[in-house]
């Protein structure tokens, strides 16, 4: 009896797993075709940032989730946003970690990528995808990407490049700048930061 | 010259940290040489490194730094060792050995392409696989991020350099601006990255420089960090 219910419940399990591609398979999809794009693109290739922009917020965004990276990245700073403000924050927080990630991409996206296995039980909720950047006479690069299960598949909530977490890295900033100048803000920060990026292209 | 750095780290002593962070409680001080840093990186350093990879072709530049890494790896072989890392010790002097002689002087990587992997090692490292913590951040004039602990580290570290023993001096200096000129160059990229994601870019490279460095004393398996403030609070369910 014991056993059956053990069995059925794998299955369940495995059956709710099925139905979402497998992480670190959606990871090497989504790279390997962003990176096929880019260097189809003659546009993206001469620098043309929008395009790059507008490419990742297509193929790259909807893998994201920009709500638990916000959470994450603000820490207790979060109790003191209201709902309004939560809203604005992840907005203008995704828009600088759209930037960024265009940034890196162009400037890595020729280099050899080797992706590892995934060390995970089929039931696990939260996995690491391990990806590393090879480069001639240094150590590879590990980028590693935090994510989640969710109801609409398996989304990053963190991405950790060379053993850098993208969003601690973002937290003493955040707090710092909360503490300082409160919740408000941070947002005119961020949105001034996001406008001048904007300008500079 | 001296003068410069004395009057940088006058600037900073006047300067005084609004958010003291219990890891860099020199903050004022380390400011004032992170800005005398991009002067001299804007003024020299990034112009120089820039017309480097512009002007030099790609594949001269690998085999520079191919040339450069497989002088370190000595010393990296010898902090495995000093971290009782006796089988990546092994690695490291391997890879010296085939990448010297196969790999003509080091300037071809045969030693990875035979699947004998590079380390990243260097007596901070040992020091804090020993138990030692970083101490103080510390901003080093010109050589930049450190803390107290891998300043030291570094001081053995250049102190042990091979390439110090190369004679005549001029050659010596020629190497030592080469080396330096082709890691500047390499990091161009990652140092546009910075100014574009940061808010503030002396916060943001101090914390990415103590994350960095603890996960390298791991081996890049660091034990998962307990932030005060790290409770993913009011997260919704998933």
């Amino acid at each position: 009896m014991r056993t059956l219910a053990l069995v059925t419940g794998i299955l369940v399990a495995s059956l709710a797993h099925a139905q979402f591609e497998a992480p670190d398979v959606l990871v090497k999809n989504v790279t390997t075709e962003v990176v096929e794009l880019i260097a189809r693109d003659k546009q993206i290739r001469a620098g043309d940032r929008a395009r790059l922009v507008e490419l990742i917020e297509a193929k790259v965004l909807p893998h994201f989730n920009f709500q638990s990276m916000t959470v994450l990245a603000m820490g207790q700073s979060w109790n003191k946003a209201d709902a309004a403000q939560r809203k604005v924050l992840i907005e203008e927080f995704k828009t600088l970690l759209v930037r960024t990630y265009a940034s890196a991409l162009a400037a890595y996206s020729e280099q050899r990528l080797d992706y590892r296995p995934l060390r995970a039980r089929p039931t696990d909720t939260d996995v690491t995808v391990q990806v590393r950047v090879i480069q001639p006479g240094a150590q590879p690069v590990p980028i590693d990407y935090s994510m989640e299960r969710t109801g609409s598949g398996w989304k990053v909530y963190d991405v950790m490049v060379g053993g850098v977490s993208l969003v601690a890295n973002y937290r003493t900033e955040f707090n710092g700048t909360v503490r300082s100048s409160g919740v408000d803000g941070l947002i005119k920060t961020l949105q001034a930061k996001n406008r001048s990026l904007a300008e500079s292209k | 010259m001296k003068l410069l750095i004395a009057s940088a780290f006058l600037l900073g002593g006047c300067a005084t940290a609004p958010d003291a962070d219990p890891r860099d409680p020199w903050e004022g001080f380390n400011r004032g040489v992170y800005r005398f840093n991009e002067v001299v990186d804007e003024a020299v350093a990034k112009p120089v490194a820039t017309a480097y990879r512009d002007g030099v072709h790609a594949e001269i530049r690998d085999r520079v730094r191919n040339f450069f890494a497989n002088i370190g790896d000595v010393f990296i072989g010898v902090n495995n060792a000093l971290q009782g890392k006796f089988r990546e010790s092994f690695d490291d002097f391997a890879r010296v050995t085939f990448n010297s002689t196969l790999g003509l002087l080091g300037i071809h990587d045969v030693a990875s392409d035979m699947g004998i992997e590079k380390h990243n090692e260097d007596f901070g490292q040992t020091f804090g696989w020993w138990g030692a913590g970083q101490g103080p951040y510390l901003v080093l004039p010109i050589l930049g991020s450190s803390s107290v602990r891998d300043g030291l580290g570094l001081a053995l570290d250049l102190y042990t350099d091979p390439l110090g023993e190369v004679r005549p001096i001029d050659v010596r200096n020629s190497l030592l601006a080469l080396r330096l000129t082709g890691a500047r160059a390499d990091l161009l990229e990652a140092s546009r990255i910075l100014e574009q994601a940061a808010l503030d870019k002396y916060v943001f490279q101090r914390d990415a420089y103590l994350q960095r460095r603890r996960s390298l004393v791991y081996d890049g398996r660091p034990p998962r960090e307990r932030y005060e403030d790290d409770a993913p609070v009011n997260r919704e369910p998933r």
